[in-house]
């Protein structure tokens, strides 16, 4: 059954080759050599630095950085149970300790045959289909104790990966309301077409005109982004385009990339059109690599038609190719120049800004990164022009918005809606009765109490890159705060100390919390440090960690009340305890050797 | 550096009252006291705004009622928590003072050793005479792990630095003496 480890020999040249030994690659390198080596050995470590002609020490930090490279052996089945609330409130948590038990493991622990290790992950972006789980990296999704009892006993069997039966890797696409984007025929190449006979200065026109904003979040105009990237005087431009999906319980891109990759890919062609870059990147998720096939034929499909490569449509003077790169498994990739970083085969740390990326991104170059569903709106934007676009939505947020729809609903999957919906016609439209919270743009945005449903989702008001995570009657909101805790403190990249601390300190309290230790002492300093690190941390990740924590205290105080212990404060140490083993050596149990539990 | 103080607050029936402050060690090296002395002439100031308890300066063994209390140094043992407790349940106000105070500092560093190796290292393993770890009930057990106070009590302020600064300490203080929010701010607020 066990197959000989290959030697280093064997497999590291073709890999360094492949990537033309170029240290920008280490992150995808690393990669490809964990995929044949099962995990990143020492020698490997030092090999490839040595190879690469770069210091052990900048592999090492990538290897340690991100949560899907190993630098132990993680068994030759690796299950990771995504553990996003969404998740949880599917009941993932008794799934996880029946697999553990079936396999005699602890969390984390690798079978003492090498074979499987078991283990807790982030949000995977199954959040309509939970509960979910990786396994080498492939899905598995709408986890029963069935199905979970299936997967043991093909774990146990040790067939390969790739002859497991397909259809538990199925993964649906769930539209469940369809308007431009996901409603309309879209035939691939029309949209690049229009921008070829407008004409770049007038497509960025157009562009401003529609008033079209970033859909990860932060909600930059578009046009904006491109025109200075356009004008940054540059010999080289690069488009990026952002698929991180990484914010719990957001998973429209996954869909658009799934079944909309043309439209993705002719968005980024047509940005590099616009700016004049000739290069493109796709940074995609680790989590989604299963989509790496698909994409890459969809890429291939698109060159031979003449829409990728060189010459595209016949146009001398316009080349353009796309690249894929996957992450390796951090949130804080998804913040654009993290993202960056990690492109350029570093750790995925926030670079300082300014300089912003439209003047000094990628490899110090002029880089338009952009999201996922953006790119697909620009095209849009390309065939019906900027007037006919901005005719949708609201003044400042023009045009529809997808929506990934999760939680105590009927039809749980994706909305598509104009913007300025309110939030009270998404709940009717996906079957949700009786909410009594929305988490609005996943563990990093805005909770909602029912009073609050007539708002309306729109950077005017409640602004959103997608994630609506719905809560039924009798859900405990201290337990999506706590799942947001862990999250947080999992993910900081560790830079700055506002987060890096933190976030831990915020876990901790909240566990504490949790624990029936709690008093009001911890719900004060959660509030203090929330505004710490809002106001002094490095980057949004950190910016917005309170966020969860803050909100829940605000509007679901009685959650956190019945788990407060009513005096001054309670160590979260068992002082009596701490005491045992000094008491023991010194062989005394005198009072003086005690002490008493009261603070 | 001159800094302004109004006088405490006073009730309407009684007279102007002196704050009441004490000052303890836990386990530290005493170097947080040692700022405080830095205060130099400014002591004489802060003797007419405040009314010392139980502090080395006075050598009063418990406190009393206080408005302030400042702690230096770590928790490590049993007597520690005890003081600890005293000065909680009798100052309105707890400061801690200094890193091993805030953070549980140097004498954290033995947190990766184990209480009991330590004990065995130290009074079993070497030559010379004994060889029994010392049981008398006089003296404090030692917990399993260094602790900052805040993890046994509750606590209100903190001043980081090792030590704090004589002029860190003397605006913290007269901040809470004036009924000011007490801050520090560069080049005051340091943590070496």
């Amino acid at each position: 059954m066990t197959q000989p480890t290959p030697s280093l020999d064997q497999v590291l040249p073709p890999i360094l080759a492949r990537h033309g030994n170029d240290p920008t690659r280490l992150v995808q390198i690393l990669r490809d050599a964990q995929d044949q080596l099962e995990y990143l050995a020492p020698d490997t470590v030092t090999a490839l630095a040595r190879a690469l002609n770069i210091p052990r020490t900048r592999v090492e930090s990538c290897v340690e950085f991100y949560a899907f490279l190993h630098d132990q052996p993680r068994g030759r089945f690796r299950i990771l149970f995504s553990d996003n609330i969404t998740d949880r409130m599917l009941g993932n948590q008794a799934l996880f300790e029946h697999m553990l038990k079936r396999f005699h493991l602890a969390p984390g622990q690798v079978s003492e045959d090498g074979l499987v290790s078991v283990g807790l992950t982030s949000c995977t972006g199954m959040c309509d289909q939970g509960p979910a789980l990786l396994i080498n990296n492939m899905p598995i999704t709408r986890l029963t104790p069935r199905r979970v009892d299936e997967i043991c006993d093909l774990v146990q069997s040790g067939l390969p990966l790739a002859d497991w039966p397909s259809h538990y890797f199925k993964v649906e696409d769930n539209i469940r309301r369809a308007e431009v984007l996901l409603g309309s025929g879209f035939r691939s190449g029309d949209a690049l077409r229009a921008a070829l006979a407008r004409g770049p200065e007038a497509m960025l026109a157009e562009l401003k005109r529609s008033n079209l904003r970033g859909r990860g979040g932060a909600g930059f105009t578009t046009g904006v982004k491109w025109e200075l990237c356009r004008k940054a005087r540059a010999d080289i431009r690069y488009i990026v385009c952002n698929a991180d999906e990484g914010e719990p319980g957001t998973f429209k891109d996954r869909v658009l990339l799934q079944s909309f990759a043309e439209r993705v890919f002719e968005g980024m062609a047509l940005a590099g059109f616009t700016v004049g870059a000739r290069q493109g990147l796709l940074y995609l998720r680790a989590e989604y690599q299963y989509m790496m096939p698909h994409l890459l034929a969809v890429l291939e499909r698109m060159r031979a038609a003449g829409l990728l490569g060189r010459a595209i449509l016949g146009q001398v003077d316009f080349d353009f190719d796309i690249d894929i790169h996957l992450g390796a498994g951090a949130y804080v990739c998804g913040e654009e120049t993290a993202l960056i970083e990690s492109l350029e085969g570093k750790a995925g740390r926030p670079r300082i800004r300014p300089p912003f990326p439209v003047t000094s991104g990628y490899l110090g170059k002029p880089t338009v990164v952009n999201n996922v569903e953006t790119l697909c709106k620009a095209t849009e934007i390309a065939l019906h022009g900027g007037a006919w676009y901005e005719a949708q939505g609201t003044k400042q947020s023009t045009g529809t918005k997808i929506l990934s729809v999760a939680g105590d609903c009927e039809r749980p999957g994706l909305y598509e809606f104009p913007f300025g919906v309110h939030v009270s016609e998404v709940l009717a439209e996906c079957g949700a009765r009786n909410a009594i919270a929305v988490q609005v743009s996943g563990a990093s945005g805005m909770c909602l109490s029912p009073e609050e449903f007539g708002r309306r989702i729109a950077f005017e008001d409640v602004p959103t890159a997608g994630a609506f995570m719905i809560f039924g009657p009798g859900r405990d909101m201290f337990e999506m705060a706590l799942n947001f805790a862990d999250f947080f403190a999992h993910e900081s990249c560790g830079f700055c100390a506002p987060c890096r601390i933190g976030t831990g300190l915020v876990q901790k309290m909240m566990h504490k919390i949790a624990a029936g230790q709690g008093t009001r002492y911890e719900v004060n300093e959660m509030l203090r440090l929330r505004e710490l690190m809002r106001t002094t941390a490095h980057c949004g990740l950190g910016q917005t960690a309170g966020n969860a924590v803050f909100d829940t205290l605000q509007k679901f105080r009685p959650a956190y009340d019945r788990r407060l212990q009513d005096t001054d404060f309670i160590p979260a140490i068992d002082l009596e305890a701490a005491l045992a083993r000094a008491r023991a050596m010194a062989g005394r149990d005198d009072a003086d050797a005690h002490l008493g539990a009261q603070a | 550096m001159t800094v302004s103080v109004p006088a405490p607050h006073s009730g309407p029936a009684a007279g102007p009252r002196k704050l009441k402050v004490a000052t303890a060690s836990l386990s530290g090296c005493f170097g947080c006291h040692m700022s405080l002395l830095d205060l130099d002439e400014r002591l004489l100031q802060l003797a007419e705004l405040v009314e010392f308890d139980r502090s080395p300066i006075t050598d009063i063994k418990h406190c009393g009622p206080c408005d302030v209390g400042l702690i230096e140094g770590s928790v490590c043992n049993s007597e520690n928590v005890h003081v600890l407790r005293e000065f909680r349940s009798h100052c309105k106000v707890l400061i801690a003072f200094g890193a091993c105070a805030v953070a549980g500092g140097l004498p954290a560093m033995r947190n990766g050793l184990d209480v009991g190796d330590c004990l065995k290292e130290i009074y079993c393993d070497r030559v010379g005479p004994g060889g029994l770890i010392p049981n008398d009930r006089e003296l404090p057990l030692l917990l399993d792990k260094v602790y900052p106070i805040n993890e046994v009590v509750r606590v209100d302020y903190f001043i980081p630095g090792c030590p704090p600064s004589g002029d860190a300490i003397w605006k913290y203080l007269t901040d809470v003496i004036a009924g000011r929010m007490p801050r520090l701010e560069h080049p005051m607020l340091r943590y070496d």
